[in-house]
């Protein structure tokens, strides 16, 4: 069987934040009542950790459930392991009013490391003050012209984007990141 | 003549000289000199010529009001025109060139318009347009093209890279003069979120070049002391050469700051970009951006080295400039004396002080008396002498009637001066006129309102018509204590900046110098020096019936173009209200429009332009078209293959090969764009019901239905197969371009109308690749790849869909087709897309397998007579126009579009209706060409009576084939109609049934 290939096959630019293409990751979606028991039980089960709050990612020791909406949230797990959990979670939901599917495939996953903050206060209206965004939480906008989903961890910033848009989210970020163009200069 | 004195400056740096060219001739200035500046320093004191009479110009201001010093700057990728030399900062090799003249700054031939000026004076531009009418045309158009205008537009693409930032602030202080300073550190030290712009380069306003004490300290320590305490603030953001452009709407502020002009090839600044646009959300906006002087109205007043008291002022403190050796002052107010004071301390000469109030008794004109100045209380100046190099004298009348001529070489002017309101005034401030300081300020029951209600703007120093020292901290403090509160913050108990208190003398409001001026002087007092509109004009405009303020200025072209009238609209509605007889607060201001000084359009654009200009959907197939050749076409955001040309093949040639491979082996189509919806819940099917015109509910699992979807209105807008995954599950296909829109439409109705209805939506567009697999040798090319799929005809029907594997990767086939052929669309997750593609390459080789691309996909479905979202559908097409109404239930009792179908005009039967046609001679009828009857309209016009929305070569039927919508249509078959082409030729083409290709769908069913 072929191996899974992401949109930009590991792309990397190094400017004064270097960009990465994430490869590869697993990406399942949940939508239903969020403050239920049953979705509960399916988030300890895709993690082992808790349903996140309102703009909130919440890391378990399997993996980390980001919240995307007020009945949606997303599941980070690997790639190859999604499809299954992703039928294991719609079997753990089946009597309720959810819904769970697998779309690891469906965005593009880049990581930016490095001084990311100011990569992103150029691209997105959302406020990216360390005092507003920080690490455990993650936001849904605009980044320029195309949807995004971003959130810290361990230092550097993940962000999603729809799968067609990696070509323009990698130019993006990393014209944002070129060497010279920083805000706040150390 | 203007020169720099020895020891140089404030801001200039005497070690280091800087080469730059005016005009092609070499000069020389300092480190830290601005263009102006350093053109001064130089004796150049001629910079321009003004946009109407092309008269010689020299600088007026020494800041962003700047009216005449407008240059080229730059070459090449490089150049902009209309920067103002006063804050152009100057660096090594910097080229500018003066506009506006031809051939040369000092000899312009369009300065004959000055002496033409009399046939050019007010509303002349709109009169031309009146009569006679051949004259605009062929005579004023032309001339006033070629001598109008300021700067030459950029002929190369700008090389220059831009880009935005966005931030999130409780107080943003606009203006680094003291009061703004005073704002920031209160808001500062109270922990509030801080950012402060100063347009300038430097820190400190007018203080810094005035001085006086602060806090026990000289000012300029202070200004020091205070920078250098906010930038050791973790919460204050500090930027100069960053105006407040424009307030908007809920305490949003867009900043310009100009990183790299004032220095371009510095190698630490490698990598920035030119400017960047702030754009900031504000809790509190606190303006503190200053004032600036009024010119005087007396006529000559526009002549080289008439120049603003406060910037001759500027140009000595600052970078070490004399205008003049003798420079005359002329003022109805106290502050200018400081130019006096100055100069003479400096060792040039002030023969004369030219006062227009009777009695000058403040501090200032105290302290010029006992330097020897002489005062000529209660005179006026009554005209000018010089040339084009620069004014040589000027003549007064004094109280007693008695005219004197003064020789002079710069002439400081000073009618008082204006707060700048435009941050306040921008999203809806209103202004209160001061009788006292002869001024328009913010009136603070009046503020601009935030989304709460409450003014989200405060003003600050003279911005809020302070005018001493230690009330322009006072007023700062207060603002930044102010800004505080209403943001949360707790206000810091520290007192505000002290500075000694001084009294400030009454203003004269002078508007006309001298008031009794006949019509000669006052076709020599200029207003606006830019636009050239003189007192003149303004009286012209009222005694024609121009009385609200607005129209005056459009008809006089008073406060237009690049200086937007800082420097005159205070004096022209003055001159107006007294020209109308009413009070001036009675006539008000012209609108106050973001941005306060022109943006470049880079900065506007920010990064957003070339590659970056939008963006471009790529599927997991795209690098495969591209490597293969195919000639792309955009389909919404994405590029999708339009044909696969090969070495020398035209595309025509190409499409009509990938139909016939197609209809005669197989072909594969990257459909990955077609949008793909989940809909699932126990209201999923009632759900879409009320969506599609026809009955999803009852789809059964394992079957796939096409379905149409309408708006409100009826109008058909999105098209696709339906699938039903499982009982409580469908997955809904839109059109490429309708994917975001559809689900988007989905959950508008079930977040707002039907929030109870349990169903989920997900666009899972772009988890899949989509390869549609077509043509007679379809199942076979399947069947190759291997799998665990019974493919044959009795278990895998048209209109079903499998799951399985499929060379090695979990698919998903839909039997479906839409182009008449047997054929499978196969769903693999978009990471094995490629691979899929790849793979249905090789098990197709010996089948003749050829990628086909969207004309070839149009062809074919044209042929089939199946209609296409964007060609058969334009917004005002309901399916009945389409004679779709089998897939319109008349069993439901209602579904979105319904009731608007059952309208009169909807089933009005002379509706334009689906339709083919086909010429005799074969002819591939135009595109979107219009079918005609006999006779005219109502109005005259063809009888238009259809229109054609689809028209190919049918490389299958040898011939031309077309869908049209026409008048009874369908009731007319086998009639030829009229169809008028290019060049007069009229087509005449038959009407027939829309399906061309198979009729019986017999290739389909095998």
């Amino acid at each position: 069987m072929s191996d899974p290939v992401s949109p930009l096959g590991g792309a990397s630019y190094e400017g004064f934040a270097t960009v990465r293409d994430a490869g590869p990751r697993g990406m399942i979606t949940l939508r239903g009542d969020l403050a239920g028991a049953a979705m509960a039980k399916a988030v300890a089960e895709a993690t082992g950790g808790d349903v996140p709050g309102q703009g909130e990612a919440a890391t378990g020791p399997r993996g980390t459930a980001l919240w995307f909406s007020p009945d949606e949230l997303m599941i980070l797990c690997d790639h190859a392991a999604a499809p299954d959990l992703a039928a294991r979670l719609a079997g753990l939901l089946s009597g309720e009013h959810a819904l769970a599917h697998d779309v690891s495939d469906a965005r593009a996953w880049f990581r930016v490391e490095g001084n990311w903050r100011d990569v992103l206060m150029k691209l997105t209206p959302v406020d990216t003050h360390p005092d507003a965004f920080r690490e455990g939480q993650v936001r849904r906008s605009r980044v320029a012209q195309a949807a995004a989903a971003f959130w810290p961890d361990a230092g550097a910033l993940n962000l999603v984007c729809f799968r067609s848009y990696a070509p323009y989210m990698f130019a993006l970020l990393s014209n944002a990141a070129r060497k010279g163009s920083e805000i706040t200069r150390p | 003549m203007s020169h720099r004195l020895p020891g140089g400056g404030r801001l200039t740096d005497s070690a280091r000289p800087i080469s730059f060219t005016f005009n092609g001739r070499r000069m020389r200035g300092l480190a830290g000199d601005t263009l102006a500046s350093a053109l001064l320093a130089n004796g150049q004191v001629l910079m321009g010529r003004s946009f109407k009479y092309h008269r010689p110009r020299g600088v007026v201001a020494s800041g962003v009001e700047e009216p005449n010093a407008l240059m080229g700057i730059g070459r090449g990728g490089h150049f902009e025109p209309n920067q103002r030399a006063t804050m152009t900062e100057l660096h090594d090799g910097l080229e500018a060139r003066s506009q506006n003249h031809w051939p040369s700054l000092d000899f312009d031939v369009g300065a004959i318009n000055a002496l033409a000026s009399r046939l050019l004076p007010a509303g002349f531009y709109y009169k031309t347009f009146i009569h006679p009418r051949a004259a605009w045309k062929h005579l004023f158009e032309p001339v006033i093209r070629a001598s109008a205008g300021l700067g030459a537009a950029p002929k190369d693409r700008d090389a220059d890279t831009y880009e935005h930032a966005y931030a999130h602030v409780d107080v943003l202080v606009a203006g680094g003069g003291v009061a703004g300073l005073a704002a920031a550190l209160a808001a500062g030290r109270a922990g509030q979120r801080v950012m402060l712009v100063e347009q300038q380069g430097h820190w400190g306003g007018r203080t810094a070049v005035d001085g006086g004490e602060i806090d026990g300290k000289p000012a300029e320590t202070w200004i020091n002391d205070a920078v250098q305490e906010l930038e050791g603030m973790g919460n204050v953001t500090l930027r100069t050469r960053c105006v407040a452009a424009g307030v908007y709407d809920h305490g949003y502020v867009t900043c310009n700051e100009r990183l790299t002009d004032h220095a371009p090839h510095d190698p630490a600044l490698q990598g920035a970009p030119r400017h960047r646009l702030w754009r900031v959300r504000a809790g509190r906006i606190v303006n503190a951006a200053g004032a600036l002087e009024r010119p005087l109205a007396f006529p000559g007043n526009d002549r080289p080295g008439v120049m603003l008291a406060s910037a001759i002022r500027d140009y000595l403190v600052n970078w070490g400039v004399a205008a003049g050796q003798r420079t005359v002052i002329v003022t109805n107010n106290d502050d200018a004396y400081r130019t006096a004071l100055a100069l003479v301390e400096a060792g040039l000469d002030v023969p004369l002080i030219v006062e227009a109030r009777a009695n000058a008794t403040g501090p200032n004109a105290a302290a010029a008396r006992a330097a020897g100045i002489a005062v000529a209380e209660g005179a006026a100046v009554i005209g000018t002498t010089g040339g084009r190099n620069g004014v040589t004298g000027l003549t007064l009348r004094r109280a007693d009637g008695r005219e004197e001529h003064v020789t002079c070489d710069a002439v400081g002017m000073s009618g008082g001066f204006s707060p700048v309101v435009h941050l306040w005034s921008h999203c809806g401030g209103k202004l209160a006129w001061d009788e006292a300081q002869a001024h328009f300020r913010p009136d603070p029951d009046h503020p601009p309102r935030g989304a709460d209600g409450t003014g989200m703007v405060l003003c600050a120093g003279a911005a809020d018509g302070a005018g001493s020292l230690a009330d322009v901290l006072e007023s700062g403090h207060a603002a930044g204590c102010r800004a505080v509160a209403e943001t949360g913050g707790t206000a810091p108990d520290g007192p505000a900046p002290k500075a000694a208190q001084a009294e400030i003398p009454a203003i004269a409001p002078v508007w006309i110098m001298p008031a009794d001026a006949g019509a000669e002087k006052r076709e020599k007092m200029w207003l606006d020096f830019q636009n050239d509109v003189k007192v003149s004009d303004v009286q012209l405009a009222a005694q024609e019936g121009y009385q609200s303020v607005e129209h005056a200025k459009r008809y006089t072209t008073l406060g237009m173009a690049t200086d937007q009238g800082k420097l005159s609209n205070i004096n022209g509605l003055a001159v107006l209200a007294d020209a109308l007889g009413e009070p001036i607060p009675q006539v008000g201001t012209t609108t106050f429009r973001p941005p306060y000084t022109p943006l470049t359009m880079g900065a506007i654009a920010g990064e957003a332009r070339g590659p970056l200009f939008q963006p471009v959907r790529e599927t997991p197939i795209h690098a495969w078209h591209v490597e293969n050749g195919a000639h792309m076409e955009p389909v919404g955001l994405w590029r999708r293959p339009y044909c696969y040309p090969r070495k020398g093949e035209s595309h025509r040639n190409a499409v009509n090969r990938e139909v016939l491979n197609t209809r005669g082996n197989v072909g594969l189509l990257d459909a990955s764009t077609l949008g793909k919806i989940l809909v699932s819940g126990p209201d999923a099917g009632r759900f879409l019901d009320m969506l599609y015109t026809n009955v999803m509910s009852s789809l059964p699992v394992g079957r796939c239905r096409y379905g149409l979807m309408c708006n409100e209105n009826g109008f058909l807008m999105d098209d696709g197969v339906v699938v039903r995954l499982d009982e409580h599950t469908w997955l809904c296909h839109t059109t490429s371009g309708g994917a975001d829109r559809i689900h988007g439409w989905m959950e508008d109705w079930l977040q707002c109308e039907w929030w109870d209805w349990q169903v989920h939506t997900l666009n899972l567009t772009e988890q899949y690749a989509q390869i549609a697999v077509v043509g007679p040798t379809s199942r076979a090319l399947l069947e190759k790849l291997g799998g665990d799929i019974d493919l044959s005809r009795e278990a895998f029907r048209f209109m079903d869909w499998r799951e399985g594997m499929l060379g090695g990767i979990a698919a998903r086939v839909f039997r479906i087709s839409f182009s008449g052929e047997l054929s499978y669309e196969v769903a693999v997750p978009a990471s094995r897309g490629r691979a899929f593609w790849d793979a249905c390459l090789a098990a197709g080789e010996a089948l003749s397998v050829q990628p086909y691309g969207t004309e070839a996909l149009h062809v074919m479905r044209a042929e089939k007579g199946f209609i296409m979202i964007g060609d058969e559908t334009d917004g005002t097409v309901i399916p009945q126009d389409l004679r779709l109404d089998w897939a319109i239930s008349k069993k439901k009792d209602d579904y979105l579009g319904k009731a608007a179908q059952a309208r009169a005009h909807m089933v009005a039967p002379d509706r334009w209706k689906l339709v083919g046609l086909e010429c005799d001679d074969g002819a591939v009828l135009p595109e979107g060409a219009y079918v005609t009857a006999p006779g005219r309209n109502d109005l005259g016009q063809n009888r238009m009576i259809g229109r054609v929305t689809s028209t190919y070569h049918s490389p299958t039927l040898g011939r031309g084939i077309a869908m049209a919508l026409v008048e009874r249509g369908p009731e007319r078959m086998g009639e030829v109609l009229d169809v008028p082409g290019e060049g007069g030729r009229v087509h005449r083409a038959k009407i027939v049934e829309p399906v061309f290709y198979d009729r019986e769908g017999t290739k389909a069913d095998v």
